[in-house]
């Protein structure tokens, strides 16, 4: 560790009250108890001088064994690659904690989730309004309290009033559309108020495809909650389930063998080129130019059979496991993939090049749906949309995991934060991808494939990955009887949702589709 | 542009050929089913409208893989359309989250009779993993009648090409 950084860390350790060595064995997270009430200094403090970036807000009901309720506050400052993991308790009694959404944006939705679904109240909270569930939900039935059976059945109340937010003036009048899209994608409610053509305000309701995920876990073997970790967002399972055993495997304290995390790299690369391939012909077929579409569609539904050969699964599902992975490469298959990857950029490359000289594509997506740098940073975007708009976070270069530290690859970003931004930015991170694919392969080493987890102690961890849409958080506990009893998830749509109105600001309502699709966020991975 | 075009040459044909003889393979199912298609509606071709409630977006992405230049489903006469008034065929997804439940219901009395519905997934026949969660209300035949069921996690687009054969036989000719 550098001197700067011991420097750095101590400086955290007496602004948090923590011995000056108190730094857990990876050497990148820092955790603390603090009481609530000294909360919102230290957390002030955090973002403002040391420019941490809130990642998640998540609650526990510790009811049975502490008559509390337990609050985790994930921090990062990703320019030191440190974590900081605050702790603290709201007594039963009170059910009240101080809301930092007013210093710290990001932080508001995650305290209305946590008011919404452990029913206890973000005081001073400046905008408190149900996110997830909706209007027809009862009140006092909070899901994720230990005392609320998730097998039963919710009857419906009588709708309350709706929870958007009005513009009214001269001429403006209000769109509303979904939850059932005209296309093949997933359900939300959007409303647009608009005068004439610019869209004023976006109001989205989302929650439709929630299921209860994070509920369902608990009481579950990690075997079986690793299959529901890998159906939180399909197109990200992998990165899912990665998340999910790599904080499994923290809790074992198990190390998984060296061949396992080369593979890890590698379906979680193939992962993304599938993914990004469908997001760049997505914004051709949002102008209107299907050739390129086309194009892009058809390399990737190449990728989707290759996954499917080498791993039985075109989504790559039933891959990972806790303690390692399920799936070898033999050596007939990596040269295969070598060969395939090798005619995917030749066959990539002048279709890349036909978007570049396609005037009636970049003039659509040049300047359209900016979104500010400042903007993402308040709000904590991640992947991509961040990476678009100047802010370069990528778990894989700030908080490497599996084989990521041994592999050479550039993080790319941009600085227009437009709708070709980040098509750029996914456009380089796909070349990237073969490339890092390319490494991990000589990489490959002969070991077993799995680390056998005999028992798990109780405890907690944290799990990350960078999925194609940005960061994958797991916040896993395990209790006594070896079974989970809490497991948060924090997709990256989460974030970059609540980025989505402040792109679409001031634009025209067609080139809406075409700013949604350039985030290209997942519902299901937002509502669990 | 010549670049691709040459690409393009060399590669030949992307979309899987309609003549082929293993009866699996997804060209054979796609051919019987243009066939039944020009038999059944008399020329016109076959509308679908697909409604997540509640999917993981695995089923999503499947369908619409059928629309890309390997698979491209529009040859054998099958559309999918914005609208349910335009339906023929109801296509869902997901374990009908207990959110979903009234718009699949309102898109589902859209939907002209016959309307034939496709319990598309695991979690459409059965819920899958999220089965008995406080926030399912499915699964879909629990809610609306449903004529055939396409198991799969995620069904792969030919699964999903031979059940919608396999309903044409249910629908009134023309
Ligand atoms: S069946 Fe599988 S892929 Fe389809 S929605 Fe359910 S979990 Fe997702």
């Amino acid at each position: 560790m550098s001197d700067s950084k011991k420097y750095f860390i101590a400086r955290i350790c007496s602004l948090l009250k923590l011995p000056a060595n108190s730094l857990s064995a990876n050497e990148n997270e820092i955790s603390a108890f603090l009481p609530l009430h000294e909360l919102p200094l230290i957390v002030k403090r955090l973002c403002q001088m040391e420019e941490a970036r809130c990642v998640f807000i998540g609650a526990t009901d510790d009811r049975k064994n502490s008559k509390s309720f337990g609050l985790q506050y994930l921090f990062s400052i990703d320019k030191e690659s440190l974590l900081i993991l605050l702790r603290s308790k709201v007594p039963d009694h009170s059910l009240k904690f101080p809301s930092i959404a007013v210093q710290v944006a990001a932080a508001a939705a995650f305290e209305q989730e946590i008011w919404e679904f452990f029913g206890i109240t973000p005081e001073g909270h400046p905008n408190l309004k149900n996110l997830l569930l909706h209007e027809d939900w009862p009140s006092e039935t909070f899901p994720l309290r230990k005392d609320f059976d998730p097998h039963q059945k919710i009857k419906r109340v009588e709708k309350k009033s709706s929870n958007f937010l009005q513009v009214t003036g001269e001429g403006v009048f209000e769109i509303p559309v979904g939850p059932v899209h005209a296309g093949i994608i997933e359900p939300g409610h959007f409303r647009f108020s608009v005068a004439g053509e610019p869209v004023i305000h976006l109001e989205i309701q989302l929650g439709f495809t929630h299921k209860g995920i994070e509920k369902l876990a608990e009481g579950k073997t990690v075997l079986e909650a690793a299959a529901l970790a890998e159906r939180i967002s399909g197109d990200a399972s992998f990165a899912h389930s990665m998340a999910f055993c790599q904080a499994v495997e923290k809790i074992a304290k198990v190390t998984v063998p060296k061949k396992a995390q080369v593979l890890r790299v590698i379906f979680s690369e193939m992962e993304r080129l599938y993914n990004h391939l469908g997001d760049i012909a997505g914004i051709a077929t949002d102008v209107g130019f299907s050739f390129g579409a086309a194009q892009m569609l058809r390399l990737r539904e190449l990728i989707l059979q290759k996954n499917d050969r080498f791993t039985g699964h075109r989504l790559l599902r039933g891959v990972n496991i806790p303690g390692g992975v399920l799936c070898d490469l033999t050596a007939e298959i990596k040269n295969e993939l070598r060969s395939f990857l090798n005619l995917l950029l030749d066959q990539y490359a002048p279709v890349e090049h036909l978007y570049f000289e396609t005037d009636s594509l970049m003039d659509r997506i040049e300047g359209t749906g900016i979104v500010l740098e400042k903007v993402v940073r308040d709000l904590t975007g991640v992947g991509p949309v961040a990476r678009a708009s100047n802010v370069k976070i990528d778990l894989r270069q700030d908080f490497p995991y599996a084989d990521y530290p041994n592999l050479k690859f550039e993080v790319a970003f941009r600085k227009e934060g437009d709708v070709a931004a980040r098509m750029l930015v996914k456009m380089a991170e796909f070349k990237e991808a073969v490339s890092i694919i390319f490494q991990a392969l000589d990489h490959l080493t002969d070991e077993p494939l799995v680390v056998n987890i005999q028992s798990l102690p109780e405890g907690s961890a944290l799990g990350w990955a960078e999925s194609a849409r940005g960061e994958i958080f797991h916040w896993l506990r395990i209790g006594r009887d070896g079974k989970v009893e809490r497991l948060k998830i924090k997709s990256p749509s989460f974030s970059n949702w609540r980025i989505l109105p402040w792109a679409v600001q001031g634009n025209i309502v067609p080139d809406f589709p075409l700013i949604n699709k350039s985030f290209n966020l997942s519902y299901s991975g937002n509502d669990r | 542009m010549f670049e691709i075009i040459k690409i393009n040459l060399k590669t030949g044909r992307a979309t899987i050929p309609i003549q082929a003889k293993n009866k699996e393979e997804f060209s054979v199912v796609g051919n019987e089913l243009k066939n039944k298609i020009k038999q059944l509606l008399g020329g016109r071709s076959l509308h679908i409208r697909q409604i997540d409630a509640g999917s993981c977006n695995g089923c999503e992405l499947e369908i619409s893989a059928l629309s890309n230049p390997i698979y491209d489903i529009e040859r054998f006469g099958i559309h999918f359309v914005a609208s349910p008034r335009h339906a023929d065929v109801l296509l869902v997804t997901g374990p009908i989250t207990r959110q979903m439940e009234p718009a699949l219901i309102k898109t589902y009395e859209a939907t002209p009779e016959p309307r034939i519905v496709i319990a598309t997934g695991d979690c459409a026949i059965n819920c899958g993993v999220y089965a008995n969660s406080y926030a399912v209300s499915g699964p879909l035949n629990t809610i609306i009648p449903v004529d055939v069921n396409i198991p799969g996690c995620p069904p792969s687009p030919t699964a999903i090409l031979q059940a919608l054969l396999s309903i044409l036989d249910r629908l009134p000719k023309k």
